[in-house]
């Protein structure tokens, strides 16, 4: 078994984040403490860690308009991703020949999983969180079209707007963003009504929903 | 290989096909009863949780694996078929309900003329109309025999809407130019938002007909003929790709298990996975002996049955017969066999996305709430001088937008997909942009079909379907179309910024369009051009019956389970009323 690595972070910089111990236990780490914290990483060494959070921050930035993935914790959902049945295709038809050539409308026909595309991908940002944020962009405008591209920017937005328990979205700030409230049992009374004008609930996750400590499917196999 | 003792009825599949045979066999005869479902149990507490975007609406939790079995696809057949490694063109269900619990519950007739598309087409534009390569049919039962059968499904679902023609009377604010309802909607329209509203004021100020869309999701408590009562939908906008909560979207598990969990001649028999029909027709022709499968813990077993539906959706109905080789398969080249033959896939096109100055609160809604307009529906407006057949109708639907499926749209004004300026467009969007749909027919042709493909397996290690399908210039020229009459909608709907439809190019397997795939075991006049006659009894083998799409020679633009449920309501009278005494051909 290879080594435990942690991402280590200042609480403040991560807003409020509901972080899963070994043991799976969940804790909350406010954005008021002061102290770093150690998350525990499930497939990303941490230089992989600080890289890739590194690349969504630039994909969905912090800026003016409000927080981004550094605060959201995107970096966390795509390790819990990766390291869960999808990162794994384990929904995936993987039985050869591949075609890694086939026209993009047969979607994509490669051999390689999710895990692997990362590792691979990766390897062309060595040190890419030492970087200034206009090299940073340069060095993502480099590989834009390619397929570890494509994947961290459907995981980023992933991330920033899937329910908190999936390790992203943390303290549901991309929800707040876009005034979505999360499930909502009933818009019984509001669904024909507020035309034109801005409705927007205080969002809820599916814990506080249900009441009930909902799994996700990474954390099922 | 287990034998099982013999029962009276064994039904392959326990979705909305399946379980509405089980019920209607199961209370109307003593009959035994097994249904055969792949997946797992479901029960309406599964659902509590599943209001996850996630895990559901971006992984597919509730789906067919396509690591265990997927299709094939190609455009042509010059082409070499790959697989289809993740699904998203459509999504087929699996476990108790199927498909049925995870839809959106859209539920309009076909027009009349759907039924007899190929004799009127051409009656009224003569055969040269009709693009060479088509292989249209007509059904062999006309919308009048239907109609009743419609009836009853939609009361089986409490379905909410408009009547726009009750017995030949035009009605304001329904459909006008559907065929002659026997009775009213069973529930009044559902509640209207704000997106929804504003497309059916501008489609009125232009002279068209817009009417609520006819919704599973329905409008108030409503309680069936078997006294299956649901609670009216309350807009959570968790319809597409999850199980209802409540249970007031129409699913098989909530309105068909409630009354079968009650009769003790039905069992049903879950992660039993059939793989083939069996038929011997040396000691008894003309009849099939029954299935076998392979059950969750990997042992094969036969299960002898004297009568066997299959409702296993479109695509398993048809590799099934392929692999049982129960019937012809269909080769295009030597245009001999049936088994496989017109393939059609409805084409949903986002005609036009619009972008408004004003928040919408899409995140409001349900499956099936919103306008429909089909003033182009269909032959209800001339094609005399149009390049193509057939139409589609417009929908707007508020169907409760997500924020991973939904971020990111932004108008064509802005060049990034990602970093801060598309942020922040994106940010300013999000609740500020909507969609026109455009639902069509996609006509039969000869070269569209379903066969089994030499190479690649399942994970039983039996060949997947291919399928052999694409887009032609009759189906281009009609998004084309239905793109120009979508833009100038939205413009009368306000919107500041408009992006059309880019135009269809070749089937995209990564574009979702709909679930609804028909063909492959169609059903007709003659057992020349067809599987089933309409009865959906197959041509050589009297005591199987083939249940679903899979039935259809061609689709139409409106959604297929109402025509599903109705076919097989009238399949489940004519085998309780006549096969029963007289266990032959029905046709």
């Amino acid at each position: 078994m290879r080594r435990r690595e942690f991402l280590t972070l200042s609480a403040a910089s991560i807003g409020g984040v509901l972080v899963y111990s070994l043991d799976r236990k969940v804790s909350r780490l406010s954005a008021q403490t002061s102290q770093s914290v150690r998350i525990p990483l499930r497939f990303f060494s941490q230089s992989e860690a600080l890289i890739v959070a590194a690349a969504a921050s630039r994909i969905f930035p912090s800026d003016e308009a409000g927080p981004g993935a550094r605060e959201a914790g995107v970096a966390i959902y795509i390790d819990r991703q990766l390291a869960g049945p999808w990162g794994r295709d384990r929904r995936r038809y993987t039985q050869g020949p591949f075609e890694e050539n086939a026209p993009v409308e047969f979607g994509y026909q490669g051999q390689a999983t999710p895990q692997q595309i990362y590792r691979h991908g990766l390897k062309d940002l060595t040190r890419f969180d030492h970087l200034e944020p206009a090299e940073q962009d340069q060095k993502l405008k480099q590989i834009e079209t390619t397929l570890f591209f494509l994947l961290l920017r459907q995981n980023t937005i992933e991330g920033m707007f899937c329910d908190p328990m999936h390790g992203g979205n943390a303290d549901m700030v991309g929800w707040q963003l876009i005034g979505y409230p999360g499930p909502r049992m009933s818009n019984l009374d509001d669904v024909d009504k507020h035309f034109g004008e801005a409705f927007r609930p205080k969002p809820v996750s599916l814990r506080q929903a249900t009441g009930r400590k909902v799994r996700p499917s990474e954390d099922v196999e | 290989m287990k034998t099982l003792p013999s029962v009276d009825v064994v039904i392959v599949g326990g979705g909305w096909t399946g379980l509405l045979m089980a019920k209607e066999l199961g209370s109307r005869t003593a009959l035994s009863i097994v249904v055969l479902e792949r997946g797992g149990p479901r029960k309406l507490d599964d659902y509590t949780e599943d209001m996850d975007e996630l895990d559901y609406s971006i992984r597919l939790n509730m789906m067919q694996n396509a690591a265990q079995e997927t299709v094939t696809l190609r455009h042509n057949p010059g082409e070499r078929a790959l697989p289809l490694r993740q699904f998203a063109s459509f999504l087929p269900g699996s476990g108790v309900g199927g498909a049925g619990e995870h839809w959106n519950g859209v539920f309009p007739r076909m027009l009349p003329d759907c039924f007899e598309l190929l004799s009127q087409s051409t009656k009224k534009y003569g055969a040269e109309k009709l693009p060479e390569d088509h292989s249209i049919q007509d059904w062999g039962v006309t919308y009048d025999e239907i109609e009743p059968y419609y009836t009853r499904a939609e009361r089986l679902l409490g379905i909410s809407g408009k009547a726009g023609n009750l017995r030949g009377k035009q009605m304001d604010g329904g459909n006008i130019f559907e065929g002659w309802r026997s009775e009213e909607y069973p529930t009044p329209p559902t509640k209207m938002p704000y997106f929804s509203a504003m497309f059916s004021d501008a489609a009125k100020s232009m002279g068209y007909h817009p009417y609520p869309v006819p919704a599973a999701t329905p409008s108030q408590t409503y309680r069936n003929p078997d006294g299956v009562s649901r609670a009216g939908c309350t807009y959570c906008g968790f319809c597409e790709r999850f199980g209802c909560m409540i249970g007031a979207k129409a699913q098989p598990t909530n309105i068909l298990l409630p009354v079968i969990q009650k009769r003790k001649n039905v069992t049903i028999r879950t992660g039993a996975q059939v793989r083939r029909i069996v038929h011997d027709t040396s000691q008894n022709k003309g009849k099939v002996r029954g299935v076998t499968y392979t059950d969750s813990s990997g042992q094969e077993i036969f299960q002898p049955a004297e009568l066997v539906f299959l409702a296993s959706w479109t695509l398993n109905n048809t590799r099934l017969l392929l692999l049982s080789k129960a019937g012809e398969p269909y080769d295009p080249a030597a245009n001999i066999g049936t088994v496989g033959r017109n393939l059609t896939h409805q084409l949903n096109i986002p005609a036009a996305t619009l972008f408004f100055d004003q928040p919408l609160n899409r995140f409001m809604g349900s499956g099936a709430t919103g306008i429909t307009v089909s003033d182009f529906n269909g032959d209800v407006f001339d094609h005399s001088g149009l390049p193509f057949l057939r139409g589609g109708n417009f929908l707007a639907l508020s169907n409760g937008a997500r924020p991973i499926a939904n971020f990111g749209t932004v108008p064509q004004s802005v060049k990034s997909n990602w970093g801060s300026e598309w942020k922040n467009k994106a940010l300013h969007y999000y609740d500020r942009t909507g969609r026109i749909t455009f639902e069509t027919e996609h006509l039969a042709y000869k070269s569209h079909f379903m066969d089994l493909d030499p190479q690649y397996k399942d994970y039983l290690g039996d060949p997947l379907l291919r399928l052999t399908i694409d887009w032609r210039d009759n189906e281009r020229k009609l998004a084309e179309f239905g793109t120009t009459k979508a833009l100038e909608m939205g413009r009368a709907m306000g919107a500041k910024e408009i992006t059309p439809f880019a135009g269809l190019r070749s089937y995209d397997v990564t574009r979702y369009q709909t679930t609804h795939i028909q063909g492959g075991t169609i059903m007709g006049n003659s057992p020349d051009g067809s599987v089933l006659n309409p009865y959906l009894q197959h041509w050589q083998f009297s005591n199987l019956f083939v249940l679903g799409a899979s039935s259809f020679p061609q689709n139409s633009a409106s959604n297929p389970t109402p025509t599903i449920l109705a076919f097989t309501y009238r399949t489940a009278d004519a085998v309780v009323d006549r096969y029963l005494k007289n266990p032959a051909s029905l046709a």
